[in-house]
């Protein structure tokens, strides 16, 4: 396994989400759209700071903790993934509730 | 010897009177605006006596010019303005005249002003003209004289438009407010003609004593050119005109009866308007170091001296009658400038200043009584009020150049100064000849007008009652009225004799004014003066029986010639030209309009379009704007994908 790899599955799974974002109609299919956008990142992020960050090494030339740097940032991501992804299905539960739609398309009111 | 500092308080004295009715009296002591008149009095008086030292000590220095350059004011490049006196014996004379003169009028004013709920802004103003008309001619420096110069027309606006209540007092302070205007303006391109030309120009170009002497002579010596003596001239007998009431710019001086009168007296007969003379008296040498300069003072001077006359002839209101002639004696001291006579045009300034402030006064009690300027609802006010009559028939003969009194010495000299003459043409001598006969027949005429026959009614009868009257109430004006009348008519018998007298009297000796002045005396001309004498005289009877015991006649004449009658009484259609035609038609018709065009059509137009065009664009890119995220999104995507591919491959 390389970093390689990884990046080419993040990436994949990126384009994905970003397709569904984009072409779905449905306010429900665009959210899990942008869940699998936020996971593609954590995939990326995970796998770059288990091979790009260098080992350290100390004064005394002894071998320290390898620093996680990416690996907490997935954990941030997640934690915000899942809040943003509540009050996503919140606002869609409203919108549904006014207007007997989930279609993106049809909440257009921002328009001049 | 008077030093600097006694000359600059002649100058602060009135304006520090100024500034404390402006400032203490009129808004804290309202209740006493008795006070006014008394610091008014109490400053110029003292102004007076400074001034007769002033003049007492310029007789003892031997008629030489004294300067002091008291504060070095601007310095821009080489060219330095000094604030500073220069006291010659024509400023020695001029404070005299003016501080002399509005004493006399302040006094009065105690008594006529009385109370006018303006009394105290009355006086503020006063002090004001005085102390600025102090400054005019004790300035050493055109700058400095140029300051004074606005600051006495401002003080005139002030005091025409005393009443500005009155809809005619507001319009004729504003008309000659821009009508002088229009001179000053050229005075100021003279003053800056001199700055520009301050390389070609001998020392320093804006101080009078420099522009006065070494100019002139460099002029003669060929080293500067003449044009300059002719431009900066011009230039500063436009302001002349302008201030005293020349042709073209007279129009404005007969309106500026509106104000009280005396502040006619004061200003519109005495000082102000002789400020004109004045100047071009201060600038003589300068003139006469140019041809044309000097000729067009002398066509000018004469011209207005006979065509106010005409005008006067058939005005009915006394004032207006007194402004008119005003107007055509100062255009005889222009006259007599333009022909190279500086000593009688001094002269007659003096004399002048007297005697029809004089006239002026007079006219003022005329009016406490009768309630009315209108002449032709008065009549009978000899046997009501002797003293006024009998002052202004001396007024009015000193006026129409009888022998003694003051007026015959000054203008005879001038009419004699004409006719030997020989460098201007004849028809601009005669002019103030025929001016001459004229206004003794205006002046016969108010005189019949206001005090013989019978009493025709005053302010009762008057469709236009003056503000001031206060109704008819026939008696003589107060002591405090009547006593300048009598001051000033003393003046006007004496003044001409003892100070220019044709023959050693004593103490002064012969032609004392005229060597005071540095200047030649003429010996009387004999037979012209007993021609002249003799033929006033007989004008003067012979107007004087026509007009009143003859008044059927005189009218029935006037009907004969009611073309002409027309022509004058709506004084040439100037006032129409002037207001009608130029203003109306002209400015705001022409010019007025065509920039509103211009401003419609050009700026707005550009205005408007830089508007449409920032619509357009908007409406164009709001076209993008659908509503639909996901379009966004597309965007967003399709950008980022741009960016990274431009920043990977490029």
């Amino acid at each position: 396994m390389n970093l390689e790899s990884f990046l080419i599955v993040g990436a994949a799974i990126f384009a994905i989400g970003l397709y569904g974002v984009l072409s779905k109609r449905n306010a429900v299919t665009v959210l899990m759209g942008l869940e699998l956008m936020f996971n593609a990142v954590n995939i990326s992020a995970v796998a770059m700071s288990r091979y790009i960050v260098p080992a350290r090494i100390g004064s005394a030339g002894e071998m320290l903790p390898q620093l996680l740097t990416g690996q907490v940032f997935a954990i941030f991501i997640i934690t915000v993934a899942a809040a943003e992804v509540a009050l996503g299905v919140a606002i869609v539960i409203a919108i549904y509730r006014n207007r007997e739609t989930v279609f993106v398309t049809d909440v257009n009111e921002m328009r001049r | 010897m008077i030093s600097e500092l006694w000359v600059w308080l002649i100058l602060l004295l009135p304006l520090g009177s100024f500034a404390l009715i402006g400032l203490i009296i009129r808004p804290f002591l309202a209740r006493h605006s008795k006070l006014a008149g008394q610091v008014t009095v109490g400053a110029i008086g003292a102004s007076f006596l400074l001034s007769l030292w002033a003049l007492g000590s310029t007789i003892a220095d031997g008629a030489r010019a004294e300067t002091w350059s008291s504060y070095k004011w601007l310095s821009v490049g080489n060219l330095e303005i000094d604030v500073g006196i220069l006291l010659d014996p024509l400023t020695a004379l001029m404070l005299v005249v003016v501080t002399g003169v509005s004493l006399l009028v302040q006094i009065y004013s105690t008594g006529y002003m009385k109370g006018d709920p303006g009394y105290a802004r009355y006086f503020a103003f006063m002090s004001l003209f005085t102390g600025s008309m102090a400054g005019l001619v004790i300035a050493s420096n055109i700058v400095q004289l140029y300051i004074f110069w606005e600051l006495v027309g401002l003080c005139s606006f002030l005091l025409i438009g005393f009443w500005y209540e009155r809809p005619a007092a507001a319009a004729a302070a504003k008309k000659a407010f821009i009508i002088t205007r229009l001179g000053d303006f050229g005075f100021l391109l003279a003053i800056l003609y001199l700055f520009l030309n301050a390389d070609s120009i001998p020392g320093n170009p804006l101080d009078i004593s420099n522009l006065t002497n070494q100019l002139p002579l460099a002029i003669g010596a060929g080293t500067v050119a003449a044009s300059v003596a002719t431009w900066a001239g011009l230039g500063i007998f436009a302001g002349a005109v302008g201030k005293s009431g020349q042709f073209p710019l007279h129009t404005w001086l007969p309106d500026a009866m509106e104000g009280p009168t005396p502040v006619s007296a004061l200003i519109h007969a005495a000082t102000m308007v002789a400020a004109g003379v004045f100047l071009v008296a201060r600038f003589f040498d300068l003139f006469a170091s140019s041809e044309v300069v000097m000729s067009t003072v002398a066509a000018v001077g004469g011209f207005t001296a006979l065509f106010a006359a005409t005008m006067g002839l058939v005005n009915n209101d006394i004032k207006r009658v007194l402004a008119y002639s005003t107007v055509s004696q100062l255009g005889y001291m222009m006259f007599a400038l333009g022909i190279g006579a500086y000593g009688p045009a001094v002269f007659h300034l003096f004399t002048h200043a007297f005697f029809k402030a004089l006239l002026f006064l007079g006219a003022g009690s005329v009016s406490h009584a009768s309630g009315t300027f209108d002449m032709r609802y008065m009549g009978g006010l000899r046997k009501v009020m002797p003293w006024t009559y009998h002052t202004f028939l001396l007024g009015a003969l000193s006026l129409c150049g009888i022998f003694p009194l003051a007026g015959f010495w000054s203008k005879d000299e001038i009419l004699a100064h004409g006719l030997s003459s020989a460098s201007i043409g004849q028809v601009v001598v005669w002019l103030p000849i025929v001016a001459a006969a004229l206004t003794i027949l205006y002046t016969v005429r108010a005189i019949s007008m206001t005090f013989e026959g019978e009493f025709r009614g005053g302010a009762d009868a008057a469709e236009d009652a003056q503000p001031h009257g206060g109704g008819v109430h026939l008696a003589e004006s107060p002591p405090v009225m009547v006593a300048p009348l009598v001051i000033l008519a003393a003046a006007t018998i004496l003044g001409g004799w003892l100070i220019n007298p044709t023959t050693g009297l004593g103490v002064i000796e012969k032609h004392w004014l005229a060597h005071f002045l540095n200047t030649k005396g003429a010996d009387v001309n004999l037979p012209l003066a007993v021609i002249s004498t003799v033929l006033s005289a007989a004008l003067f009877l012979a107007a004087h029986h026509l007009f009143t015991k003859r008044a059927a006649t005189a009218r029935r004449l006037s009907e004969r010639l009611s073309p002409a009658h027309m022509l004058l009484s709506r004084k040439y259609y100037l006032d129409h030209l002037y207001e009608d035609v130029v203003t109306v038609r002209g400015f705001y018709g022409g010019a007025a309009r065509l920039l509103d065009w211009a401003d419609k059509a050009v700026v707005d137009g550009v205005v408007r379009m830089i508007d449409r065009f920032g619509r357009n664009i908007g409406r164009a890119i709001a076209l993008l704007q659908t509503g639909q995220l996901q379009g966004y999104g597309v965007a967003i995507s399709v950008g980022v994908l741009a960016m990274v591919g431009i920043y990977l491959f490029f």
